[in-house]
């Protein structure tokens, strides 16, 4: 099977790796769904059970399924980071294309607020951000959103004023296509897949932005356990050898982080001429 | 080559306050919406105990009753002296406070920042080098197992182990319980850093190592090494050769994520219980200091700023190119 | 000293949305130098000839595969020993300033090159200094990066370092791009002199007519093979050029009033006979049949059913 894998050529082989991460994705959902509020259970006789075959991460110190607990966890911790870098991506997309076609003003304008969010850490902002929200859901979400922009945003400018002095673009306006005609035929082919490999590749990034906030205290209740909620909990429980709480929920999120790290690579090796040669 | 370089100095001396002016008027309008009310921040558990005159009393006494505009005023003006205001949970000026914490954050942050550097540098070079081989590929699979990794989860894994099974490392803090940071040896302050320091370029080598790897196999495909081949070139001397064109990037790359760094100490400081900076800023923001809180960002604000200064100031120094049109040569 | 027979040259890649394909870029080539001699080989934009180049010295990029037969001085020519002599024996003056490290003082890459090419580590200080002045630079230009050069200057530059050590084959990737006629007639010069020391050099260019100022034999490179070789007297009028491209080739030249004898070359065939019957006035039904096979005529060779 494997040989057969190495085999197979690049689109193929790419265009699995793009299913394989969307299957994860959906399994986490899934399972989210199906096991719903059972990590919730209290179970006082099974707690701080090791992992084995019936409980594959163990139960913590009032008998939660660890299992349940995670993917309850990493649903809620994917949600937040879809939400989050989806606000983000827009928000990069607007000022992108303000920046480059509504004028000096504009560009200048939005290069210097690009830079004033580029100027203090990500965390040290979102620290900032999710205490003016005074924390939540809410609160991480806005703080992620409001804190990754300004690279998508740099990028889409900088692709949007390329095209815009390109030969081609110039001659189409000379031959007298109108605007939107051009934004249709020439920019969206160029603009859409570099937005949405930089969307894919916002994902990972909001997801671990917002899992170190809630892992510092910052937003989320111990009600919704996000991962970072459940790590900082397993943190009280390091010295007591109860190792599991932090190793599984951990993996997991790697895990889930580099599926669309994966992803998105793999997408923009799809769409993007320059990684054809090899 | 003086006059450019006070040009140089002088843009970015205008651009540095431009921009703290910018970071100050943002954040203090963030943090004065915050529906969490400083006086119950600070008094936390003890809510019940305080009375309402009490409650006006530190209201009064931060100036907390003025209205936004006044109070923004009033410590715009005390920034300009260089005054950052009194911490409220340390109950002490804000600048003594960062001093002192940063301070012993800079041996966390420099020990992890030269390793990753370091590490992360010759990895890539490795990587590129022998693109497609068992190293280059067990290297990148590390490293982008490590761009997907928490920074807090590291720790506390590696707290697990060398600390709390092996006994190796310590549980907490950056020198002995119960002594003072002037007490404590050179050796104690080591091994107390050891674990933070090793979390960060853990994570921190990830970034460092996939540039690096990058401009490797760019300056292996460039026509000078093309022509350097052609002279009869081993693939050890081209990369000899180009090791100044990849480094260049790979020094600036490392002056200019200072921020992740500093943002990978908060999340370390955290986990290790270590008293700088970063575990100040999340105290900070968790029990309302918002003189603190505002200082710390702009603060992290020219520390990022210096590093990316510094990286401009190396490239300008560096390469020909730029030296040429700074006035170097005749 | 240099022979090459029925070369080819082929690549792998993959065009958009990762599709495999394979890329013959040079199919059939043959070439072959003598010592003392300019060989020009003139060839249409993108028609493989840097690859050739490139091919010669075993420096193509790794999805590249090579066929057919190459001798250096009567030997085949194996990977194994191209590496000893790539530099030392075959030199390549490469086509711009891009082909110096933009980071290192252009003295000190030369005198890589100098050491590569065998020269002891103690005499190679002196037979830079000699390089440099045999190209007529300043000695203060060693301390130079390749970015204070200009066109011409560059043109020595990168001559010099090629020839700093003992090669006997030359390659030559079109040196005169990007220069104006006085300082291009200068570097054709410099090869000249080359070739009247002894040594072979092979110049790989687009232009004829600078090709033509120079050579002793001209290879007419099409489609990716050798369509024709003749000698650079041949060029002065039409009688002794064979080949329908050549004549369109030669037609061209400005002093010969450009007159259309074939049509631009814009299709090959690969379905078997002569690849360029498409574009050729000439072709009857045996074109159609077979690909011709290159056949001697007097002082050259041609690779045309007619002629």
């Amino acid at each position: 099977m494997m040989t057969n894998f190495l085999v197979l050529d690049r689109r193929t082989r790419t265009m699995m790796v793009i299913l394989g991460c969307l299957v994860l994705f959906s399994g986490i959902f899934l399972g989210a769904w199906l096991y719903g509020e059972q990590g919730q259970v209290t179970n006082l006789p099974l707690r701080k059970l090791p992992p084995g075959w019936d409980r594959p991460f163990g139960t913590d110190w009032l008998g939660r399924d660890m299992f349940a607990r995670t993917l309850k966890g990493l649903r809620i911790s994917l949600e937040i980071g879809l939400a989050a870098a989806t606000c983000s991506a827009g928000i990069a997309l607007a000022f992108g294309l303000a920046a480059a076609t509504m004028g000096r003003i504009v560009d200048v304008v939005v290069t210097w607020l690009c830079d004033v969010g580029m100027a203090t850490p990500h965390l040290v902002l979102l620290i900032l951000i999710s205490f003016a929200c005074g924390g939540g859901a809410k609160g991480v979400i806005i703080a992620v959103a409001a804190s990754h922009w300004p690279a998508l945003t740099r990028v889409i400018r900088a692709e949007v004023m390329q095209l815009r002095t390109s030969d081609y673009i110039k001659l189409s306006r000379r031959l007298g296509r109108s605007s939107t005609w051009i934004a249709r035929h020439h920019l969206l082919p160029h603009v859409a897949p570099q937005f949405l490999v930089g969307l894919l590749l916002l994902f990972p990034h909001a997801i671990l932005h917002a899992a170190g906030l809630t892992f510092l205290g910052f937003g989320m209740s111990p009600h919704t356990p996000e991962i970072g909620t459940l790590l900082a909990e397993s943190m009280r429980h390091l010295s007591t050898g109860m190792w599991w709480l932090a190793l599984a929920p951990g993996l997991a999120l790697i895990i889930s982080v580099m599926a669309f790290d994966v992803l998105g690579n793999n997408v923009r090796a799809l769409l993007d001429p320059k990684t054809l040669r090899e | 080559m003086l006059p450019q370089l006070t040009k140089f100095l002088f843009a970015k001396t205008i651009r540095l306050v431009l921009l703290v002016a910018a970071v100050a008027t943002l954040s203090f309008v963030l943090a004065s919406h915050s529906p969490i009310d400083p006086v119950d921040a600070y008094v936390g558990a003890a809510i019940m105990k305080v009375s309402p005159e009490q409650r006006q009393m530190i209201i009064a006494r931060w100036g907390l009753d003025r209205p936004p505009l006044e109070r923004f005023g009033r410590w715009a003006a005390q920034l300009a002296r260089g005054d950052f205001g009194v911490s409220t949970i340390f109950n002490e000026p804000v600048t003594a406070v960062i001093a002192k914490r940063f301070v012993t954050s800079l041996w966390l942050m420099a020990l992890a920042w030269s390793f990753s550097g370091l590490l992360g540098f010759a990895l890539g070079l490795i990587a590129g080098a022998r693109e497609d081989s068992l190293a280059d590929r067990l290297i990148r699979i590390y490293a982008y197992t490590m761009a997907a990794t928490p920074t807090f989860w590291v720790g506390m894994i590696l707290l697990m182990v060398f600390s709390v099974y092996l006994g190796w490392t310590p549980v907490c803090c950056a020198w002995p319980l119960g002594l003072s940071a002037e007490q404590a040896t050179l050796w104690q302050r080591l091994h107390h850093l050891l674990l933070p320091a090793v979390t960060l370029s853990l994570i921190g080598i990830a970034q460092i190592t996939l540039h690096t790897r990058e401009k490797t196999i760019e300056a292996l495909r460039s026509d000078y090494a093309v022509f350097a081949r052609a002279q009869g070139e081993s693939t050890y001397g081209i990369c000899r050769r180009a090791l100044r064109n990849v480094a260049l990037p790979a020094v600036t790359l490392q002056f200019a994520s200072l921020g992740e760094l500093f943002g990978g100490a908060v999340l370390a400081e955290q986990v290790f219980a270590y008293p700088g900076l970063g575990r100040t800023t999340v105290e900070a923001g968790i029990r309302g200091d918002i003189p603190l809180l505002l200082g710390i960002v702009l603060f992290s604000t020219i520390f990022v700023f210096t590093g990316n200064f510094l990286a401009d100031l190396i490239y300008h120094l560096v390469d020909p190119r730029l030296r040429k049109t700074a006035g170097d040569f005749s | 000293m240099l022979a090459i027979q029925n070369l080819s040259i082929r690549f792998t890649h993959y065009t958009f949305g990762l599709k495999k394909k394979e890329v013959c870029v040079v199919r059939g080539l043959d070439l072959s130098i003598a010592p003392g001699q300019v060989m020009a080989v003139i060839g249409q934009s993108g028609a493989g000839k840097s690859l050739l180049a490139h091919a010669l010295l075993g420096i193509l990029p790794r999805n590249a595969r090579i066929e057919g037969k190459v001798s250096f001085k009567g030997q085949r020519l194996t990977p194994e020993r191209l590496a000893t002599l790539r530099g030392s024996q075959i030199a390549l003056i490469p086509q711009s300033v891009t082909s110096l490290n933009p980071l290192l003082r252009v003295g000190v890459q030369v005198a890589r090159a100098a050491r590569l090419s065998g020269i002891s580590q103690k005499d190679v200080p002196t037979t830079v200094h000699r390089a440099f002045a045999r190209y007529l630079l300043q000695k203060e230009v060693e301390t130079w990066f390749p970015f204070q050069l200009s066109g011409g200057m560059a043109r020595r530059v990168l001559t010099a370092t090629a020839t700093v050590g003992m090669a006997d084959l030359i390659l030559a990737d079109e040196p005169t791009s990007g220069l104006d006629p006085i300082t291009a007639g200068e570097a054709l010069g410099h090869l000249r002199e080359l070739a009247n020391t002894g040594k072979a050099v092979l110049l790989i260019t687009h232009d004829i007519e600078t090709a033509l100022q120079v050579a002793d034999m001209v290879t007419v490179f099409c489609a990716g093979t050798t369509v024709e070789v003749a000698r650079a007297e041949d060029f002065k009028g039409l009688g002794h050029l064979r080949h329908p491209y050549t004549r369109a080739l030669w037609a061209a030249l400005p002093t010969n009033s450009f007159i259309g004898t074939m049509k631009p070359i814009e299709r090959t065939s690969d379905t078997g006979g002569c690849p360029f019957r498409l574009c050729c006035n000439d072709q009857d039904a045996v074109c159609g049949q077979s690909a011709p096979e290159l056949k001697r005529t007097g002082e050259g060779w041609v690779r045309c059913h007619h002629a």
